[in-house]
């Protein structure tokens, strides 16, 4: 149809779609692309601030030499930083997408549920997480006992180094239950870093065809096998999707940022903080090209 | 010949309770894992919402769980006051909801224009898109710091006024970059209404074009109306983590009277000079009060909203 009327109204059109994103592509230039070249110039110059700018100092690798040799914690917490991220992402991902099957499910009161589901979402302010960690503390009996809970976690009659012994006598490896427990402990965590993996993967389940699950069932497969076969399959794009934003969001409240920023704002050492920022952008960059190609290899794409 | 008969009926109806049995553990199971994370979800806001009525004598009383003895409101009279709650969440919404009906205006242009015109390095310009989204803004916080403190687009302050302008402390950094499409996870909603406008016919927009409707009029009288859904779930998303924002309000210095949940976390500090309570236990009550006092309106919004919004995410462009 359009071609037929000429090239130049195509172009035309064209202009007015570039100007659509036009004040995006401006943003992005001004503020993250030239940002980005800022910080990597910051890291590698000593900066001070002065009357109506700063002023740079070329300083070579000294900062990172720095941070990597000299300061105190910055290795430590960088490498708790991604061996965190690393444990909870698939945990996410993993929970996120069986609560998703199970929020699809037609049931009584799953409007109510979901909407519970949805509300940590609505609440990750920073005031209100603390606040909440210790409301949690608190939830046997008034404040005063919040404390006794804790170091006591007998008399809610669960005893846990007895379930623990009872799996460790089952001849479980030891790594992959500490796993476990350190998950179950984290449970809390979990669940609210996950409202927004559960939103998508239950768009995702939604997408799926029907007449797939209708195939299944007539070629006598068990619920089992229809899950492996047909609801994993469909999803695998979007677990992508999902392992992105779970790094991207736990990078971006883990600790070597936190220290990034007050290197930065408290500290006053703006090119070391620009070192330690980019140090562990790259690795996050790094860790989620080679997770995405893992994923990539093994996704299944229906279209 | 009966006794087969038989057989085979006792087996069918072995099997369907093995089935029923089978069900019913299954919805047991589902029940109680459903059950319990909902627990986990809602406990801390109900041990919140219980400690902020407790008067000081029931915070330090084992005995009282979850019914406060003597409850009260004196906690909220106190904290409303300190907070000045209604005139700073009169701005703070304000602010909020505005940056709100920017993004959703700049984010669905940029997304229509990504899903429906071709113009060269397309493909690399969604990249960036992406890219927005993956590098954690805690990178690039120090040169966004500098430039709205010493800004000067083109150099134009410095034509005007002589030097630069110092922008921190006041909202409009937020206001320039979320105009720019910049703002606070703009990549995730331009991503959104990207695949959302990919999944819409064309025909719609070449029936608008054959009856003369520009590319502008197309857009915002008959695209946009047709993206509600994608437009409720960015609305949503963008209200809340912009009012729970306080990354950016902490980088640009943005004034504790228009962001609310920036000045929660001095009001124990508040409490403990204005109002000389210093025993923590009680001012973590004041606090659990400021809690609730800043989670009502975004939980009526939500409330108010919820359907729509699952509804929408369901249909709107979050899967490709």
């Amino acid at each position: 149809m359009k071609k037929r009327r000429g090239l130049t109204l195509l172009q035309k059109r064209n202009v007015k779609g570039f100007m659509f994103i036009l004040p995006w592509l401006v943003g992005f230039v001004v503020f993250y692309v030239r940002s980005l070249f800022m910080t990597v110039q910051f890291s590698l110059s000593d900066m001070t601030m002065q009357e109506g700018g700063y002023a740079l100092q070329w300083a070579g690798l000294s900062n990172y030499i720095y941070a990597f040799r000299v300061h105190g914690t910055f290795k430590q917490i960088l490498t708790t930083s991604v061996l965190n991220m690393l444990v909870d992402v698939p945990l996410i991902t993993f929970f996120s997408l069986f609560m998703a099957i199970l929020l699809n499910r037609k049931f009584k009161g799953r409007t109510l549920v979901r909407a519970i589901f949805f509300l940590p979402i609505i609440m990750n302010a920073g005031a209100i997480t603390s606040a909440m960690e210790l409301a949690r503390t608190m939830m046997s009996g008034g404040i005063s006992s919040g404390g006794s809970e804790i170091s006591d976690a007998a008399a809610s009659g669960v005893n846990v180094a007895y379930f623990i012994d009872l799996f460790k006598n089952l001849a479980m490896p030891e790594k992959l239950l500490d796993y476990i427990v350190a998950a179950v402990a984290r449970i809390n965590d979990i669940i609210s870093a996950s409202g927004v993996q559960i939103i998508i993967f239950i768009a995702a389940l939604q997408s799926i065809p029907g007449s797939m699950y209708e195939v299944a069932k007539i070629e006598g497969a068990t619920a089992y096998e229809t899950f492996w076969k047909v609801t994993f399959p469909m999803v695998m794009p979007h677990i992508i999707t999902n392992v992105v934003y779970t790094v991207v969001d736990n990078f971006a409240v883990s600790d070597v940022v936190q220290l990034a920023y007050d290197t930065c704002f408290d500290k006053i050492n703006y090119g070391l903080s620009s070192a330690m920022s980019v140090v562990s952008t790259v690795i996050v960059c790094v860790i989620l090209v080679l997770v995405c190609g893992f994923i990539q290899k093994r996704t299944f794409y229906y279209n | 010949m009966q006794k087969i008969k038989m057989d085979a009926q006792t087996k069918n109806s072995l099997s369907a309770m093995q089935r029923g049995a089978k069900k019913g553990i299954l919805g047991l199971a589902q029940f109680v894992v459903i059950v319990g994370i909902c627990y986990v979800i809602v406990a801390p806001i109900l041990g919140i919402l219980v400690s902020s009525f407790m008067s000081d004598g029931d915070a330090y009383n084992p005995m009282v769980y979850m019914i406060p003895t003597s409850p009260t409101f004196q906690k909220y009279k106190t904290v409303i006051e300190r907070l000045d709650y209604f005139p700073t969440m009169g701005r703070d919404l304000f602010y909020t909801l505005s940056l709100m009906v920017i993004q959703v205006f700049v984010c669905s242009m940029v997304g229509y224009g990504f899903a429906r015109f071709n113009f060269p390095f397309k493909k690399l310009l969604f990249a960036c898109v992406v890219v927005m989204i993956v590098i954690p803004t805690s990178t690039i916080m120090l040169p966004l710091y500098m430039t709205f403190r010493n800004f000067n687009p083109f150099g134009l302050a410095t034509l005007i006024k002589g030097k630069s302008i110092n922008l921190l402390g006041t909202p409009v950094p937020m206001y320039i970059m979320t105009f720019l499409g910049c703002g606070l996870r703009s990549g995730l909603y331009i991503y959104i209404f990207n695949q959302f406008f990919r999944g819409l016919p064309k025909e719609i927009e070449e029936a608008a074009f054959v009856d003369g409707a520009g590319v502008w009029y197309t857009y915002f009288r008959i695209m946009l109306v047709n993206a509600m859904p994608s437009v409720i779930t960015v609305a949503v998303f963008s209200m809340v983590w912009q009012y729970n924002d306080t990354f950016y309000a902490k980088l640009f210095l943005i004034d504790e009277d228009i962001v609310i949940s920036k000045k929660i976390s001095s009001l124990t500090a508040v409490i403990a000079n204005e109002d000389k309570i210093l025993d923590t236990t009680i001012q973590q009550l004041y606090l659990d009060a400021g809690i609730i006092l800043i989670l009502v309106p975004i939980v009526l919004i939500y409330v108010f909203l919820q359907r729509y919004f699952i509804e929408g995410v369901e249909r709107s462009g979050i899967v490709g």
